[in-house]
């Protein structure tokens, strides 16, 4: 018989020590996976390697696909300080994808670069912002379960999206086919050293999150009122204020995550622009502790992953989904790591020195009268 | 439309929605089952992913349906393993473990289909679920007025189904007699709405868990295996198309539930459908609300409903589960 | 069938041999020494009532028996046999039940469902034989359940009577109350008395966990008596008095040898009039509670816990809305004020919990977030004041002398008594007008408590008017210089500390003495 048994923290080396152990067993066993799934594990993670970390290319692409992924586990990273479980990046994304492609397709021609970026970007932040508020409110209101609401919330956005797509927004010039029509040029991200400038927002919204939590008062009151909302009520704040504020914030950072997408690499607006990244989002938050530089650090890994694996299928043939495979054991060794962190394993002591459990019979003169 | 063809065209209509309810059917019996012990799992998709791609690869391989069958629950019941082995054990959040869990099933299947990618269902498969067991021969009552389009209407609607269609509505029954009329469905449900009360009473909550999470995930898997089995007959990529978040939408919508999980499953998959058909109505074609990219909104958006209402009405059994998401250990101080 | 038939062949031997037998038993709780060295055997065929303060041990020795702790040493003997409990399984199996004071019912099940739960044999429920034996069961015992009735539909004394009768239906005959008068009404209580004698008489042994003396010395056969997690005695009721067991409860009076400087004379603070606070459930949880305090005066409140102290607190914190009654702060009642305003206004609360770091403290944030927890929202601007809450977490962790690695440091990490330490430190920087503090030494070693009580008497000199509800007995006599008595919500006195003895207090305490207000 094995006990759990709550110990102190771990800290500094043990603890890196145990997390490096437990990436490593991931890594591991995902190889082992890999091969019983018929290809050469070490032809693939090297391909994965090379694919991401070996030419300007690989690393150019790196970080255009951690660029969302960054901006969403900041918005995420918000929400959940307060416990809010705002599992709704994605159709956030999906709306602010909409807000920014709404506002940048209506614009006057000729509306200068600077402009319509700014007020693409901004309709974007309304986007996602108003589709996290819904939710909320609800939460702050009536205390409606936030996790499913916001889970039901992305596929309505998702959907909405289809519809635009089939319906309003149908582009006449596309010969039938549904697709949107791109956005115009002005509305453009511009290219800073090779990467659409979205890479300079997500770093500087990187950097406005930590001050953001640390430093402000609102961010003061997002971690006080996850800790414990009594204690929140206790210090005179708020909770229903924070709570909307709080959301409001994750909201328009995913929806900015979308509208960095749509003005930066996609150009045009399809209900696939978030592409799972607003559920990948939630877990590198939750891996990276809430925290912002551990935030920055993990998307980049987690980009590099998936651009090695696409080049992995162009290189050596293995699929690019053997990148999800690892991605998903990685997470769950982490999160196992979490639990080595705080506990241990102690087998029980029951035995020792005392006698066994009394066998059955040992009542048998209790049931004797049935 | 004369009305005898009009009958035809809602009877092909109804048999339809059944076919396509049946995999949201069998992942809510699944899901239902997992959240009834207190724990949800988000990993529906990932799950019936998992199920699809190793029961239709063994299928292929073997040409054995049992053997298929088998391997959709062993594959699916792995991953919801992995969850409770995290989850129940090592005490990770529940929300960030199903999707680590929807990530991971998606890579193994879809790594897993490229295998398989251009073969199509074996015959003999094909052939066991084109059986039409309840099909009955109405050659003899066709003529008789009133009574023989009656007949032709139930028959067309609700008896030219596959096996996998009657095993769903049998593992519907089923699920509803396990939980409510045996011991263990008992201890199950205690161990979802308070499972200190359960402890207290000598039920061992970690196991009920660690069953109910396992056979959950494997009710996913054969939702997942009908796809590329039964209903596409070959392997996409991706293939369920996120049939399993409608699946947790559904669970919450009939309430955790697994009688009322058969008419909402029939609902949502006729609400898949419903749309085409509608555009075909002269009528209504080209209005909105009656476009299939509208009303594919609707069950996300009747789940909702559903979830504000239990908190308006704050009505007993709308709530789901007491403890649910909720974790227990119990020597904790 | 279950027990509960006295067989003739085994009397002989229960005579000779205890029900149960506890011996050496210990456990602790990370720092925290819950059981040591405890003794507690109870006879077949009698009640016996376990006795002790909060935190005394009762409830971890019970859990223990009950299979839901480990014990870390000690043996357990039933009916003369070693045992050791794994899991409530085990214990339920052994014909022990337990009965908890928060009951564990599944609320939307039926009775019949509750009771049979985690007892069939084979796959299928028996209904219909389950409900036969609870009927069997209600008709000999006297207590009449409807097996088809909702559990969340029905009233406190029904509950119980479901969790005694799910004891009995396992067979038990070793039953644990505990505290099973605390939520009942006097019928309802009677109606216990009566069903708990009938089963003395069928041979059962009852462990009855009570504060209530006069329940005690109405109810059971004899009383063990246990004082932060050590036995003090086992007597028998007959030989024994109220005033003896509160003796043995609360120990000698031992003399602290704690300042108290005098009363100021700068007026009335803080004015309490028909204080009438309700919880959820509508029960009373504060029942008509009138004080004064004044400035440069510590009134202490002693109770048994759950006596309505927090209710007290978090009404004057403006977190609770009383259902009536005024509450005058400086002769403006506050009643109705956010929690924010009453801090401004100078009110300052803290109320250490059970777990320390249930509130007033955020476990995870390190010494200066939590110095500034209060404070933070008094400065303009939308930026936290961080360079002030530094100076000012730096001289508190110096004047209070707390032992951090620095004040960057997680609260979480810091030993019981300076977490305290910072949450009164926090409290006093803000130089309030009235501070309550509740629990302010709970878990403290002597010399931290020291430090507190000087911090306290430092406040008086002031001029503060301090409320400080206490545990410890001894240190409300000393350090206070009124003491107020809650018991069950109700005020049962307020008397003068330099002359009360800790008697006087215990029977106040228990509701078997009432005094009128001693001093003005």
């Amino acid at each position: 018989m094995i006990r759990i048994v709550r110990k102190e923290d771990m800290t500094g080396v043990r603890a890196a020590l145990v997390r490096f152990a437990s990436i490593v067993a991931a890594l591991v066993v995902s190889m082992l996976i890999v091969w019983i799934l018929g290809y050469d594990p070490l032809r693939t993670f090297g391909a994965i390697l090379q694919g991401s970390f070996g030419s300007k290319f690989g690393i150019l692409n790196t970080v255009v696909i951690a660029v969302p992924l960054l901006l969403a586990a900041l918005a995420v990273s918000v929400a959940f300080s307060m416990k809010f479980w705002n599992i709704g990046a994605e159709g956030q994304i999906v709306m602010g994808a909409f807000g920014a492609a709404a506002v940048s397709m209506n614009l006057p021609v000729g509306t200068p670069p600077v402009v319509a970026i700014l007020l693409s970007l901004l309709a974007g932040m309304v986007g996602g912002a108003v589709w996290a508020l819904i939710p909320g409110l609800f939460r702050a209101y009536l205390g409606t379960n936030e996790t499913l609401f916001t889970l039901m919330m992305n596929y309505i956005a998702i959907q909405w999206v289809v519809f635009l797509r089939n319906f309003l927004w149908k582009d006449p010039a596309a010969h039938g086919f549904p697709i949107i029509a791109t956005i115009p040029a002005n509305a453009f991200l511009p290219k800073v050293f090779g990467i659409h400038a979205g890479w300079i927002l997500a770093l500087a919204l990187a950097a406005a999150a930590y001050f953001f939590l640390r430093s402000t008062k609102l961010g003061y009151e997002i971690r006080v009122v996850g800790e414990s909302e009594r204690t929140a009520r206790y210090a005179g704040m708020d909770v229903r204020r924070v709570l909307v504020l709080g959301v409001l914030i994750s909201g328009a950072a995913a929806g900015l995550a979308g509208a960095v997408q749509l003005t930066g690499v996609t150009h045009t607006l399809s209900e696939s622009i978030g592409g799972g990244v607003g559920f990948t989002a939630i877990i590198i938050a939750w891996l990276s502790n809430l925290n912002a530089p551990a935030i920055v650090a993990t998307s980049f890994l987690f980009a590099a992953l998936k651009q090695g694996a696409m080049s992995m299928e162009l290189l050596v043939g293995s699929p690019s989904s053997l990148s999800d495979v690892v991605m998903g054991l990685v997470l769950m060794a982490a999160l196992a790591s979490e639990f080595f962190l705080r506990y241990r394993l102690v087998r029980e002591q029951g035995a020792k020195g005392r006698g066994p459990l009394a066998p059955p019979e040992a009542g048998t003169d209790r049931k004797e009268g049935s | 439309m004369d009305p005898t063809g009009f009958a035809m065209m809602i009877a092909l209509f109804l048999a339809s929605a059944i076919r396509i309810s049946i995999p949201l059917l069998i992942g809510t019996l699944g899901e239902t089952l997992t959240e009834r012990s207190g724990h949800l799992n988000l990993g529906v998709e990932g799950m019936m992913l998992l199920g699809a791609s190793t029961g239709f690869f063994v299928a292929v391989r073997t040409q054995n349906v049992l053997l298929a069958m088998l391997a959709a629950m062993g594959g699916a019941g792995a991953g919801a393993l992995l969850y409770a082995l995290m989850t129940v054990t090592f005490r990770a959040n529940q929300v960030v473990t199903g999707l680590a869990l929807t990530i991971f099933g998606a890579g193994v299947a879809n790594t897993l289909g490229k295998s398989v990618t251009n073969q199509s269902t074996p015959r003999n498969i094909q052939d066991l679920f084109a059986l039409q067991p309840l099909h009955p021969d109405l050659s003899g009552v066709q003529g008789i007025p009133v009574v023989g389009p009656v007949l032709q209407f139930i028959d067309t609607a609700f008896l030219q189904h596959n096996l996998y269609v009657y095993g769903a509505l049998v593992g519907s029954a089923l699920l509803a007699f396990y939980l409510y009329r045996t011991h263990s469905g008992l201890h199950l449900r205690a161990v979802g709405e308070n499972p200190a009360a359960a402890d207290a009473s000598g039920i061992r909550v970690v196991a009920m868990r660690y069953g109910a999470i396992v056979g959950g995930g494997m009710l996913c898997g054969l939702a997942g295996l009908y796809m590329p089995l039964v209903h596409i007959t070959t392997w996409v990529e991706n293939i369920t198309g996120g049939r399993g978040w409608i699946v947790v939408a559904l669970v919450i919508f009939v309430r955790w539930d697994p009688l009322k999980a058969i008419l909402g499953a029939f609902l949502f998959g006729a609400l898949e459908i419903v749309g085409f058909r509608l555009q075909a109505i002269p009528a209504l074609s080209g209005s909105i609300f009656f476009s299939q990219y509208v009303i594919d909104m609707y069950p996300y958006a009747m789940t909702i409903l559903v979830l504000i209402l239990a908190n308006v009405r704050r009505k007993k059994g709308w709530q789901g589960p007491g403890a649910l998401g909720v974790p227990y250990f119990r020597e904790e101080r | 069938m279950p027990y509960l038939h006295p067989e003739q062949d085994t009397t002989e031997r229960r005579r000779i041999d205890p029900a149960i037998e506890m011996e050496g038993i210990s456990k602790t709780f990370g720092s925290v020494r819950a059981n040591h060295d405890i003794r507690f055997s109870v006879r077949h065929g009698e009640i016996h009532a376990l006795l002790g303060e909060n935190g005394s041990g009762k409830s971890t020795l019970m859990n223990i028996l009950s299979g839901i702790y480990m014990p870390d040493q000690g043996t357990i003997r039933l009916r003369g046999r070693e045992v050791v409990f794994r899991s409530p399984k085990d214990s339920i199996a052994l014909g022990i039940g337990m009965v908890h004071q928060h009951f564990k019912l599944v609320e939307p099940m039926t009775a019949c469902d509750n009771i049979s739960m985690g007892t069939g044999e084979g796959l299928l429920q028996a209904r219909g034989k389950a409900v036969s034996r609870i009927r069997e069961y209600s008709d000999r015992f006297g207590m009449p359940i409807d097996p088809d009735q909702k559990v969340s539909d029905m009233a406190v004394g029904e509950k119980q009577s479901v969790e005694i009768m799910k004891v009995l239906y396992r067979g038990a005959d070793i039953l644990v109350l505990d505290e099973p008068t605390a939520v009942l009404t006097p019928q309802e209580i009677e109606h216990l008395f009566a069903i708990l004698r009938r089963m003395r008489e069928e041979g059962a042994s009852i462990v009855f966990i009570s504060h209530k003396l006069n329940e005690v010395m109405d109810l059971c056969d004899r009383v063990t008596v246990l004082r932060k997690g050590e036995t003090v005695g086992t007597v028998d009721v007959r030989d024994t008095t109220p005033r003896h067991l509160i003796e043995m409860m609360v120990g000698r009076t031992v003399d602290l040898a704690i300042e108290r400087p005098p009363v100021g004379d700068d007026g009335i603070c803080l004015d309490v009039h028909g204080l009438i606070v309700r919880d959820v459930m509508g029960v009373k949880k504060l029942d008509d509670v009138t004080f004064r305090l004044s400035h440069g005066e510590i009134l202490g409140v002693a109770g048994l816990a759950g006596s309505g102290q927090k209710e007290l607190c978090e009404s004057i914190a403006g977190l609770l809305r009383p259902q009536s009654g005024r509450i005058l702060f400086h002769d403006h009642d506050i009643i109705g004020r956010s929690p924010r305003e009453i801090i401004r206004m100078g009110v300052s609360m803290s109320f250490i919990p059970e777990d320390r770091l249930g509130m007033g403290l955020v476990a995870s944030m390190d010494i200066a977030d939590n110095i500034m927890l209060k404070d933070y929202a008094l400065y303009g601007g939308f930026l936290l004041d961080r360079p002030s809450a530094r100076r000012k977490a730096q001289s508190i962790v110096e004047r209070l002398d707390i032992s951090t690695p620095g004040i960057f440091h997680p609260v979480r990490k810091l030993s019981g008594g300076n977490i305290q330490k910072v949450i009164l430190g926090r409290e006093i920087d803000l130089s309030p007008k009235l501070l309550v503090t509740a629990y302010a030494v709970r878990g403290l070693d002597i010399n931290s408590s020291y430090t507190i009580y000087h911090l306290l008497n430092e406040q008086k000199r002031k001029g503060v008017a301090i409320l400080y509800v206490g545990e410890d007995l001894d240190v409300l006599l000393e350090l206070c210089d009124r003491i107020l008595v809650l018991c069950g919500g109700r005020v049962t006195g307020i008397v003068d500390a330099r002359t009360a003895t800790k008697e006087d207090l215990g029977l106040m305490m228990t509701g078997l003495a009432a005094h009128g207000e001693a001093t003005a």
